[in-house]
This record gives structure tokens, C-alpha cells and sequence, in this order.
């Protein structure tokens, strides 16, 4: 059924029609209106047969998780920013048990400074957790995510967090089409639980591992994460006969037939990128776009068959590996060793700063015109005058001061008093 | 369930890792000797038929059983055993001493009450045994001799069997019908009692058995030289007991004085009151606390009205006076005289200065030495001559009822092994059971029940019981009191303290149900150490 | 004392078993058929008064849910000891994910067998004392909180001894670890306001709240069992002596559980929904040094530069407890 509905309404609509017997969540923005919608669903026996544990923190949500998913009900949870870095050893944990939990992500900055606006700081963070992750660049596309993501993590026994851009998508009303109890009935079948808490058949779930077998249940988990890559497009298929909607999957090409350039991006801002894209493709360029909708297991084969005819590759992403460089980028740079293209690493919409078509134009026209410099980390709409004056001032003193409480005042934003 | 690699294992497959590997010391289950067998001069596994008997019910009779093991006497016992037994009990370390001589006569009434009997559990050995006297060693030594298959002819002088049971302990402490049912239960094991048969010649009569215990006793009062004029009245102890027993009633008159510290003398000074005596004064040479009599019978005494003379010689006996001089203790605490004269007012004077022995039956007998009045024995009882033995008062020894009965099975033991051929079973002391191879915090506060006493008046006119027996509930809890020193009585503490389930209960009743498992055990020492009654040790392991 | 006394059995309250008794009043331990819930073969060290403490918990709670019972435990000694791979020592289903999360998932497996209509099977959370009352409180506080249908059991050896005997927020003042070591002028551990867990358990007015020793089998026993017939957040603090962690003679372990109790150190006592209902009276009283002394993380306060002061202070703590909680023997008081 079609409707005009938030994001986070649409998610939760989504959670519920998977039923979820327990769900645990603290609140965090922006995934706030996600958890109180379940929490809605749960009191009015919308969603039924469901525990909802109001927990006290997110490391108590994950926990509480682990421990129902391993007592053999399907469980779920919600965070974002913070909340998932809190979570972390949890994460670590549940994926090395091989629970099926599934988790949304509504993507926020990481702090300090302290900033609640989307970018992919916090999953990115957590890629090597052991989690799957998928990227949903539409409410739409959260919403079959998180039916596939069930589905995948109960079929694999390996958890999943679906990543959906904070406010961007959470807080967005767009037009989604809900499927039906039936359908989705259809689609998830019960959650048979690999292991489980059992007094009938009692078994010792969490053993410590030393030396002589850590490395072969390392392995494991990687090899199961590979099966994910097999696994995924399976389940997109099926959703796609069941729905008739293509959602899911490993990766998604746009118009890369004979691109030479290919901008290759993660979540919301592949929307804005696709109309770049047809808008460039009308001036006669010839660039496409590759959205990664897994990047955990990271479809490497994928990539590197999208990517292997163009000669440049633009990666846009909303997270990056301080003093390193770009993250994403570094992964498609692995898949496509060996091929005769040079990839840009651009980071882009960092704490919640729009990604503008005027931006990506600009940039994509110096990545075709090879104005930009391959071998530097490229920041979108970097104010470099701002940061230049910031960092002639710290050479000057051995205490600058904090560079944010100093450039909000350069910039006027904050009328701080503090340093006058 | 389709179990992940190595996170998840399978229940209890630890015990596939033997922990005993870690071990440098092993836990032992032991028997240490409980102080109040070791201390039994009837060689009673105390700690043992106490432990039946505090399971109440058919414990009774089991307790019973393992006293009559090693005695013949437990009602005897529960009334006039001096009971060492409580003189050694740990349990007077922690509160006081457990009630055991109460809980015998208990047991021991009981039996009379229901009439259990024992048998001979062996076929007749074809050997005959000859016992001369029927006082409490060659009762003793007659049932354990039938017990062994063997026949008894017991010889005995006196017109009733029961020697100075009878005729030298008084019935308000042992009431006749008490001993004649003890007596009876040995006789109808088979044993042939002759009485009013004197033995006067023993090499005479031992060449119609195959061995003799000698068990005549001492029932001569011993005499002092005290001047003593035409008219004074003075009697022998041992001879006023046994008038009484045969049913005269010696002339003592109104003021009664008894010359010794002994219990003989407190039997004596306490029949004299009952006898009609307004006054019965005791007359000791040293003082209260070297008196040799049991403390139980002073107090039991005084409480009747018996007064003592403490520090008293008598120098001369007249009508109606004694003259008597006060004596001193010296650092040695021997009595010297001080030349201090008095009177003391006194009808009769009866003498308890301790017995003889009539070792005249002996004479011509090969090889049997007599020294000091008594016979001399080896360790095994024998006498110097081969095949005769002898025990109870006529051997150097501390004489009480409870140590002529030990002698009796011990004597028995000797006999048999003898007439065998063979070595007796050597007897195995284990290490004692002292106070600190306790944990005494598991046992329950429980102050100890004391018997009660006849009243008073009665006590003074007439011969009934004084001392009176428990109850059942009574002598139950006084029987839980136990803390069974030295021997695992089955509190589960070692299977239940292990940290490594190490301890194995054996799904059975009873003593020593538990094992240690090896496998396991790593050598901590909790059931040691948590072991109520000290009957676990630790070992070190051979490496 | 909770339970019924045991009197006029030779041995009394505070034995395994009693061969005189019925045996439905014996002890679950006494038991040939108990659970043995951790068995033979774990890695605990000699004379381990948590191993034994988890296996009294846990046979307790099997027998009073007939089995239906799950555990969860957090990272710690008792985890380690007991499933090193490819060996479990647990006879009941078990869990463990992190250290500082056992309660929470606790509480995710109630919510789970509530939801699937299994809550006849019971949950247990267990942890050390730094599981609990450090790392873990945060968890814990919002199991309490929430009432969820979990009984927390914390073994409480009064430090961190997985990891090499450092400082809890459990380990006594005085006490030497080795992040507390006596060094300079330092006493061992600084003398704080302590943190008691059952106390601020209390303050949640959670259904539950007891402390046992290893030392009272029958009570801590008892104790399991009511809590099982409570529904709701209860909690259990069980002192449980650690011979490595504590220089104690590996025999020595109950021994000391018993003096701590006996001392006034460790109150031992039941709650009802906040408030004090039961407490364990001290039995035969004895003076704090009797327990200290066996112990070597106490050794500095007796050598050659003994700190009576010191003492006198962990003996001002003992008397606090038991003005506190009333601890005196029965007439004493």
C-alpha cells in the first residue's frame, strides 16, 4: 500500500510486519522516531507477542539483544551515532556468537564536536565488526532492506545493521509502498535459531577460545560473511518476484554502460548523484554512478566487474579515516587493483552539510577535466580559506585554542566571549 | 542443534580434563580412636554404638549389639561405670562432656524391657574352659568364651553369681533385677554356672579343661592395727555389704563412723544412713581432692547427709568414742601427723581401707607367681603357668567393675587364641581423635541433659535406685550430643564443600559412603578441613 | 536465620547433610541426585569459593525450577575456569557475551522466553564482583530497575582475580592487591565509603535482595529458592573467599567465609521489596583480626610494622554492620 509517510514511521512499520519478539532500545537522534513508533506498536498490540525493553543505555540494548536472539527470538534495535560506538563490544560480540540480530542505523556524525546531522562516521566506524551492512539510499529502500535484512541474518546466522541516513531519510515523508502482513509473511519465514538457550537441550554458548582455534573461528566468521555475498542477491531476487520492486542486492549501477567516469557512493546522496549524473549524461559526458548497497561483507567482485570499464572513479563518501584517508574509497581502490583507472577519494557531507548538485557538478567537472589531484584527499565544499587562516594561527601559539570554537566565531556563527 | 565451532560446546565435557593431575597432596577418609573408646577400660567402641543409637529407633538395638560386642553388661555399665569415657570426651572442650554412661544404661534398660538376646554366631569349638569366680571379669571373660563356640563352667564360691556387683556395690545404685537379667542373658548362652563351689585346689581340678581364667576377686577387707578396746564395735566394709546383700542388717547404732576415701567407704557410709544411722561421718586421712572415691558418689554422699572427717587418722577405737588425730599435708602431699588429738562421737566404726585377694587356691599350681597379694600376668593375661590365665582384681591393675570386665574379653581373646594356636588378632590403635582434628562449629549447641535424682527422703530410708534413667527423648538428644570423634557419621560435609565434585556418595546407607574421585580431586584440603569429626586427611601424593 | 534451625541432630544448621533428617529436609548438595550444574573438570584454582558458590547457586535454583532454568554469565574467573575451549564445565544452558553486560542479557532472555510463552524457564545472571559492581552496575541498575524476571547472583571474591588480583570497587579497605599494593604509606586499599550492591539493590525496591556466604549452605540455599518464587529484578550476593587472590590456605576457604560472617565484616541478611526482613545473627562472635590474619593481603597490618590503626578501623567497619543490621546473637543484642 502507497502512502505519504516519515521515514522512521515507514521503518517501524516495516519492523513490526517482521515481528520482532523483542526489541531494546535507547533513544538517540535521529533514530528516535523509530523506537517510539515500535514502542507505539508494541503498547497497542500492533505488534504483537513482543517484549520492548526500555534499556539503559546502548551497550544494555545490544545486550539484551544478544541474549534474546540467543534464548531463540528474533530481536532488533535501533541506534545511531554515539549509541553505536557505545554499542561496540556488543557488536563484536553478537557477531562473533552468530546471532541473527538486525539493527537499523540512522547515520549521525561521531563527536566531539558533539553534532547530530547525518554522515557515516558511526558505521563506518563499526565496518569490521562483523555486521553486514546495508546501505539504504531511499525510505523505500530501508523499508525491503529490513525485510532482506531478517531474512539474510536468520538464513546466515550473522547479524545485520541496516544504515539509513539520519534526518535525510529518517525524518523525510516520502511516498513508500508498505507491503502487507501476508506478504511479508510470505517472504520471512519463522526464525528457526541455528543455536539456542534450551533446558531440553542445554549447551554452553560463548566458550573462551585460545591460540589453537581462534584463528579457524575468525575464519569461519569471514567465510560466512563471503556465503552473505552469494546469499544477498539470492534474497533480492526472491524480494524481487514477491514484490516487484529491485531492492537490495550488492550493488547498484546507473547508466555505466560506456561510462569512463563512475562516481561511486553510499546511501541518500546517490539520489542526488543519479540526477548529476542524467544531468552530465545531457551535456554528453559519459559518467555513471555505482551505489554500494552492501559494504559489509564488500562485494569486491562486484565493484571491480561495475567499475572495470571506466577510467575514473569518484568516491563520495560521508566518513573518512583521519590521517588516512577515504574509506570506501580505499575498498573500491582493493577491488579494482590492477585496472587502468585512477580512483578520487571525496569526502563529502560531513555532519549534516548538504550535498548540493552545484557541488557534485563543479567536482565532477574537474574529476573529467583531471583537474583533480588523485593522490590528495579531496573534501567537498572544504571552506580552505577558513581552515588556512585556523592553521596560521596554531602555528603561532603552542594553544590555539579549539579550531571549532575558533572558526564558528571566524565564520560569526557563535558569538563566543570566551577569547575576547 | 547445529552447534557453531568452538563457542559453543557441549555440557559437562569438562570432566574429559582429570584436574587430578594438579593434585601434591590427596584427601584420605580415616578412622581416628574417638578419646572415649580409647578411654573405655571395656574396650567399647563407644563412638560406635553411640552412633547407632542417635538414630533413635532401631537404632537402639543396634547400639545395643555393638556394646554387647565388647561388653556383656550395658545396664550394668549405665549405673555404676565410673565412665572414663566422659572424662576423656572432646565434647567437655566445648561445653560438657556427652551424657554417654546415661545414654548406656538407656540402651541397656531397653534391652532388658524388650528382651533382646544374643546368640552364638559359631559352631562349638569342642574346647572346655574353666572360670573361677562369677563376679564381672569371669562373667565377662565366660560370654565371650561362649561367643567364641567354646564351653564355660563357671565355678563361683558364693551363693549368686555377680561377685562384688552384688555383694560389694549397694542395690539403691544397682537394683537387683538389673543385674540378674544381664547375668541371665550370658547363662543362656550355655554357660554352666556352679555355684556355692568353692576352688580350692586348682591344680586339682585344671587338668579337666583345656584352659582356666582365674577371676576370684578381692573381698577381704584389709585391716589396719588400731587399738581398740573390749567393747568398741568395729566391722569390715566389704563383709557389712555383703550381709546386707544376703538380707541381714548389720547393728551400727545411731552414730556410724567409716574409716577410708574409697567408694567401698561411700557405699558403706551411704547404706549406714539408709540403715537407720542419724549420723554417718567419713573418716579420711588426706583431703576432698585426693580422695579416691568418684566425685559423683562424695557429692551423691553429701547430698545425703554424709559428713566427712577430712585429714583424720584414728588412733583408737572405745565405746561409743574414737580418738582420732588431725593430719597435715606435706609438699608431697602425703599425710603426716601432727600430734593433734580429738574426739569424734561414734556407735561403730567400719572399716574400708580396700581388699585382698584369697590366693590359697593357687598353691601348688606350676609356675604361677604371686606378688604383693596379686597374680602376676603377662600382657595377654596369662599367668606363669600355660593355659591359665587371670584377671579383675587379682591382678595388679586399677580395680572397677568396668576394668574386670575389659580383663574378661581380653582374657577371652588371650584363651582362645591360645587354645588355637594361633597369634590373637593384633588390635589396632589408630591415632587419637584429639580436640583440635575437630570442626566443632557444625555441631549443634546442645548443653547436656543430666539424670535425675530420687528425692531426698527417700534416699535416706530406703534402698531405691537414686540415680534414675533418661527418657527416650532424653537420652536421644544426649546420644546427638556425640560428635562422633575421629569417624565419618555421614553429614555430607566433604560431598557437598568440594569444589571440583571430587567426593563420590556412595547411594547407600551408613558410615563411609563417600569416595574420593581421583580424577578430580585437586588437593585443596576443604573436606579436610570442613570435616566435622576430623576423619579425613590429607596424604602427600607420590611424585 | 531464614529457614528453620536445625536442633537436636548432632550436627546443626550449618552442615550439608544430616543422616538423621528427612530427606526432604536435607540440603540440595547432600543430594546424590543434585545437578552438579558445574561439574568435574573446571580450572578453578584449589579450594575456588566462587566454583563452589556458583555450584550451590545454581543446583539450588535447578532443583527449585525443576530444571527449567538458564544462566547467564558475565566475563570473569568463573567464565574463564569453566569454558576453555573444547571443554564446558556447565550442566544447564548457559550464555556468556561480555563482561560488563551480564545483566542486560539477562534481561534479553526473559524478554524472550516471556514473549515466546516460555517463562516457566527461569533466568539466572551471575558475575564476580567486578562484573557487578564495577563494569556491570550500569547494566544491572536498569535490570533492577525495569523489575526484569532475572535473579542476579554476584560471586563476590572482592577483586579482579582473572585478571591477576587487582582493586574492585568490592575489595575491602586494607586489603592489598595488585593495584593496591603496600607501598610508601599506603595501607593497601584506601579506606572509601564502599559501594554495597545489595544495599543500592535495596534502593531500587526491586522484589529480592539477600547475601549469603559459601560457608551457610542451607541458608544460601534457602535463599535461592525464595528468590525463585518471586517474580521481578531479585539479587543475590554471595561472599565467596578466593585462596589466590586472598594469600588463604586453599582448605581455608569456607573457614574464612565463616569468620567474615561471624566477624560483622559481612552482614549476611534478607530484603523485601527495600526493606530488611531477616538477618543472619553472628554466632560466636570474634574480633576482625581473626579473619584478617589468615590472609596475606592483610599480612602488612601484622609484620614488623603492624598498623593496629588500621585494624582498628576494619574493626570500627564490622561493629557498623552489626549496629546496623542487628547482628548479635539472640540476647546479645
Amino acid at each position: 500500500m502507497r502512502s505519504q509517510v516519515e521515514g522512521s514511521q515507514a521503518v517501524a512499520r516495516a519492523v513490526t510486519l517482521c515481528r520482532p519478539q523483542v526489541v531494546a532500545a535507547y533513544p538517540i537522534s535521529p533514530q528516535t522516531h523509530i523506537v517510539e513508533s515500535l514502542s507505539d506498536r508494541v503498547r497497542t498490540g500492533e505488534l504483537a507477542d513482543c517484549e520492548y525493553l526500555l534499556v539503559e543505555s546502548e551497550f544494555g540494548a545490544m545486550s539484551a539483544c544478544i541474549g534474546a536472539s540467543a534464548a531463540g527470538v528474533r530481536s532488533y534495535t535501533a541506534t545511531s551515532s554515539q549509541g553505536l560506538l557505545f554499542m561496540a563490544e556488543a557488536l563484536f560480540n553478537a557477531s562473533g556468537l552468530g546471532l541473527p540480530v538486525v539493527m537499523t542505523v540512522a547515520n549521525r556524525a561521531i563527536g566531539a564536536p558533539i553534532n547530530i546531522w547525518n554522515d557515516h562516521s558511526d558505521t563506518m566506524a563499526m565496518r569490521d565488526c562483523g555486521w553486514v551492512q546495508l546501505f539504504a539510499e531511499s525510505n523505500q529502500r530501508a523499508v525491503d532492506l529490513h525485510l532482506q535484512a531478517f531474512r539474510l541474518a536468520e538464513s546466515l546466522s550473522v547479524p545485520v545493521m541496516v544504515c539509513m541516513d539520519g534526518f535525510v531519510l529518517t525524518h523525510a515523508v516520502e511516498e513508500v509502498d508498505l507491503p502487507t502482513q501476508d506478504e511479508v509473511d510470505a517472504f520471512l519465514p519463522r526464525f528457526l535459531p541455528q543455536q539456542q538457550l534450551d533446558p531440553e537441550e542445554p549447551v554452553t554458548i560463548g566458550a573462551m577460545v585460545g591460540p589453537e582455534a581462534f584463528t579457524e573461528v575468525k575464519y569461519l566468521m569471514h567465510a560466512k560473511q563471503l556465503a552473505a555475498l552469494d546469499e544477498i542477491p539470492v534474497i533480492a531476487a526472491e524480494f524481487r518476484s514477491r514484490f516487484g520492486r529491485d531492492s537490495g542486492g550488492l550493488v547498484r549501477p546507473y547508466r555505466l554502460e560506456d561510462a569512463e567516469t563512475v562516481v561511486v557512493a553510499l546511501g541518500s546522496v546517490l539520489g542526488t548523484i543519479e540526477d548529476v549524473v542524467d544531468e552530465m549524461r545531457e551535456l554528453g559526458v559519459a559518467i555513471g554512478a555505482l551505489g554500494i548497497t552492501c559494504f559489509r561483507p564488500w562485494p569486491a567482485a562486484e565493484v571491480r566487474d561495475a567499475l572495470h570499464r571506466a577510467a575514473r572513479v569518484v568516491v563520495v563518501e560521508r566518513a573518512f579515516a583521519v590521517g588516512a584517508g577515504g574509506i570506501v574509497g580505499q575498498n573500491v581502490r582493493d577491488a579494482t587493483r590492477g585496472l587502468p583507472l585512477v580512483v578520487h577519494d571525496v569526502v563529502a557531507g560531513l555532519g549534516g552539510r548538504a550535498v548540493t548538485r552545484a557541488s557534485l557538478h563543479r567536482l565532477l567537472e574537474d574529476v573529467v577535466a583531471d583537474r583533480l589531484d588523485p593522490a590528495r584527499l579531496h573534501f567537498l565544499d572544504l571552506d580552505i580559506a577558513l581552515v588556512e587562516r585556523e592553521l596560521t594561527r596554531a602555528r603561532g601559539g603552542r594553544r590555539p585554542g579549539p579550531h571549532a570554537e575558533s572558526m564558528l566565531r571566524e565564520i560569526g556563527t557563535v558569538a563566543s566571549g570566551a577569547y575576547d | 542443534m547445529d552447534k557453531p565451532f568452538a563457542i559453543t560446546l557441549d555440557v559437562g565435557s569438562s570432566r574429559a580434563n582429570k584436574t587430578g593431575s594438579w593434585r601434591t597432596e590427596r584427601a584420605v577418609y580415616i578412622d581416628r580412636l574417638s578419646p572415649c573408646s580409647d578411654g573405655c577400660p571395656a574396650g567399647e567402641d563407644v563412638q560406635g554404638w553411640l552412633y547407632e543409637a542417635e538414630e533413635g529407633g532401631d537404632g537402639y538395638e543396634r547400639a545395643w549389639r555393638r556394646i554387647m560386642e565388647d561388653n556383656p553388661f550395658p545396664a550394668v555399665m549405665g549405673r555404676v561405670c565410673y565412665h572414663p569415657c566422659e572424662t576423656a570426651c572432646n565434647r567437655a572442650q566445648l561445653d560438657e562432656a556427652v551424657g554417654i554412661n546415661s545414654v548406656e544404661r538407656f540402651v541397656g534398660d531397653e534391652a532388658i524391657r524388650r528382651g533382646w538376646q544374643v546368640s552364638v554366631p559359631v559352631p562349638s569349638s569342642g574346647t572346655r574352659v574353666l572360670v573361677v569366680g562369677a563376679g564381672p571379669s569371669g562373667l565377662s571373660a565366660a560370654y565371650h568364651l561362649a561367643l567364641r563356640g567354646h564351653a564355660v563352667t563357671i565355678k563361683e564360691a558364693g551363693p549368686m553369681a555377680g561377685g562384688m556387683m552384688r555383694f560389694g556395690i549397694p542395690r539403691y545404685r544397682l537394683p537387683r533385677d538389673v543385674l540378674d537379667a544381664e547375668v541371665q542373658r550370658i547363662l543362656d548362652l550355655g554357660v554352666t554356672l556352679e555355684l556355692d563351689t568353692k576352688v580350692t585346689d586348682l591344680d586339682a581340678v585344671r587338668g579337666d579343661y583345656d584352659a582356666v581364667f582365674l577371676a576370684v576377686g578381692a573381698q577381704l577387707g584389709k585391716r589396719a592395727y588400731i587399738p581398740a578396746g573390749s567393747a568398741a564395735h568395729v566391722l569390715d566394709a566389704v563383709e557389712m555389704l555383703r550381709d546386707l546383700e544376703a538380707g541381714e542388717k548389720p547393728l551400727l547404732g545411731r552414730r556410724v563412723a567409716v574409716y577410708g576415701g574409697g567408694n567401698t567407704a561411700m557405699d558403706a557410709a551411704r547404706s549406714a544412713r539408709r540403715l537407720g544411722a542419724s549420723e554417718a561421718v567419713v573418716v579420711y586421712r588426706r583431703t576432698r581432692d585426693r580422695m579416691p572415691a568418684h566425685p559423683s558418689e562424695v557429692a551423691e554422699a553429701e547430698d545425703e547427709g554424709v559428713l566427712f572427717s577430712w585429714l583424720t587418722t584414728i588412733k583408737q577405737v572405745d565405746s561409743g568414742r574414737l580418738v582420732v588425730e588431725r593430719m597435715e599435708l606435706d609438699d608431697d602431699g602425703f599425710p603426716r601427723p601432727t600430734g593433734e588429738l580429738d574426739e569424734l562421737e561414734a556407735d561403730s566404726l567400719v572399716l574400708a581401707l580396700g581388699q585382698d585377694t584369697d590366693l590359697s587356691l593357687l598353691d601348688g599350681v606350676p609356675g604361677l607367681v604371686v606378688e604383693d597379694g596379686v597374680v602376676a600376668v603377662g600382657p595377654d593375661l596369662m599367668t606363669g603357668c600355660p593355659g591359665v590365665f587371670a584377671g579383675g582384681d587379682m591382678v595388679p591393675h586399677e580395680r572397677s567393675v568396668t576394668v574386670a570386665i575389659g580383663h574378661g574379653k581380653r582374657a577371652a581373646r588371650h584363651i582362645d587364641a591360645w587354645l588355637s594356636g594361633a597369634a590373637p588378632e593384633p588390635v589396632v590403635r589408630p591415632e587419637l581423635a584429639t580436640f583440635d582434628t575437630l570442626n566443632t562449629w557444625y555441631y549443634s549447641d546442645a548443653p547436656r541433659a543430666h539424670r535425675p535424682l530420687l528425692e531426698r527422703a527417700r534416699r535416706e530410708s530406703t534402698f531405691d535406685e537414686v540415680v534414675l534413667g533418661h527418657d527416650e527423648s532424653t537420652a536421644l538428644l544426649e546420644a546427638r550430643r556425640c560428635m562422633s570423634c575421629g569417624s565419618c557419621f555421614g553429614c555430607d560435609n566433604c560431598y557437598g564443600v568440594c569444589p571440583d565434585n571430587a567426593v563420590i556418595k556412595l547411594d547407600r546407607p551408613g558410615r563411609a559412603a563417600y569416595l574420593i574421585d581421583l580424577d578430580y580431586c585437586k588437593g585443596c584440603g576443604l573436606c579436610v578441613a570442613e570435616c566435622p569429626s576430623g576423619a579425613i586427611s590429607m596424604v602427600p601424593e607420590k611424585i | 536465620m531464614t529457614f528453620q534451625e536445625i536442633k537436636l541432630y548432632q550436627t546443626g544448621t550449618f552442615v550439608v547433610g544430616n543422616r538423621l533428617l528427612d530427606p526432604q529436609q536435607r540440603s540440595v548438595q547432600a543430594r546424590t541426585g543434585r545437578s552438579n550444574s558445574l561439574t568435574s573438570g573446571h580450572r578453578a584454582c584449589q579450594g575456588c569459593g566462587e566454583a563452589l558458590g556458583a555450584r550451590y547457586v545454581l543446583d539450588a535454583a535447578m532443583r527449585a525450577t525443576d530444571g527449567r532454568l538458564v544462566a547467564v554469565n558475565s566475563t570473569g574467573c568463573l567464565e574463564v575456569f569453566s569454558t576453555p575451549y573444547p571443554e564446558s564445565s556447565w550442566q544447564l544452558p548457559w550464555l556468556h557475551s561480555l563482561f560488563g553486560n551480564g545483566p542486560a542479557v539477562a534481561s534479553g532472555v526473559a524478554a524472550a522466553l516471556r514473549a515466546s510463552g516460555r517463562d516457566d524457564i527461569r533466568v539466572i545472571g551471575q558475575a564476580g564482583d567486578g562484573g557487578t559492581v564495577d563494569i556491570g552496575f550500569g547494566t544491572l541498575s536498569g535490570m533492577f530497575e525495569r523489575n526484569d524476571d532475572v535473579l542476579f547472583v554476584c560471586y563476590d571474591n572482592e577483586g579482579y582475580m582473572n585478571t591477576g588480583v587487582q582493586r574492585s570497587g568490592a575489595t575491602p579497605p586494607g586489603a592489598a592487591t595488585n593495584t593496591t599494593k603496600v607501598l610508601g604509606h599506603h595501607p593497601g586499599n584506601a579506606f572509601g565509603q564502599g559501594k554495597s550492591v545489595p544495599l543500592i539493590a535495596m534502593a531500587h525496591e526491586i522484589p529480592y535482595v539477600a547475601t549469603a556466604t559459601v560457608a551457610e549452605l542451607r541458608d544460601l540455599e534457602h535463599k535461592v529458592e525464595k528468590a525463585m518464587t518471586f517474580r521481578g529484578a531479585r539479587y543475590l550476593h554471595v561472599f565467596v573467599p578466593c585462596p589466590l587472590g586472598w594469600g588463604a590456605a586453599s582448605a581455608d576457604t569456607i573457614k574464612l567465609a565463616r569468620l567474615a560472617k561471624e566477624t560483622g565484616i559481612f552482614p549476611v541478611f534478607e530484603a523485601e521489596g527495600g526493606q530488611v526482613t531477616e538477618v543472619s545473627r553472628i554466632r560466636r562472635q570474634v574480633p576482625v583480626e581473626d579473619y584478617l590474619r589468615p590472609q596475606r593481603r592483610y599480612a602488612h597490618l601484622f609484620g614488623d610494622n603492624p598498623r593496629p590503626d588500621v585494624v582498628a578501623r576494619i574493626q570500627a567497619g564490622a561493629d557498623r554492620n552489626i549496629a546496623r543490621f542487628g547482628l548479635l546473637p539472640e540476647g546479645d543484642a
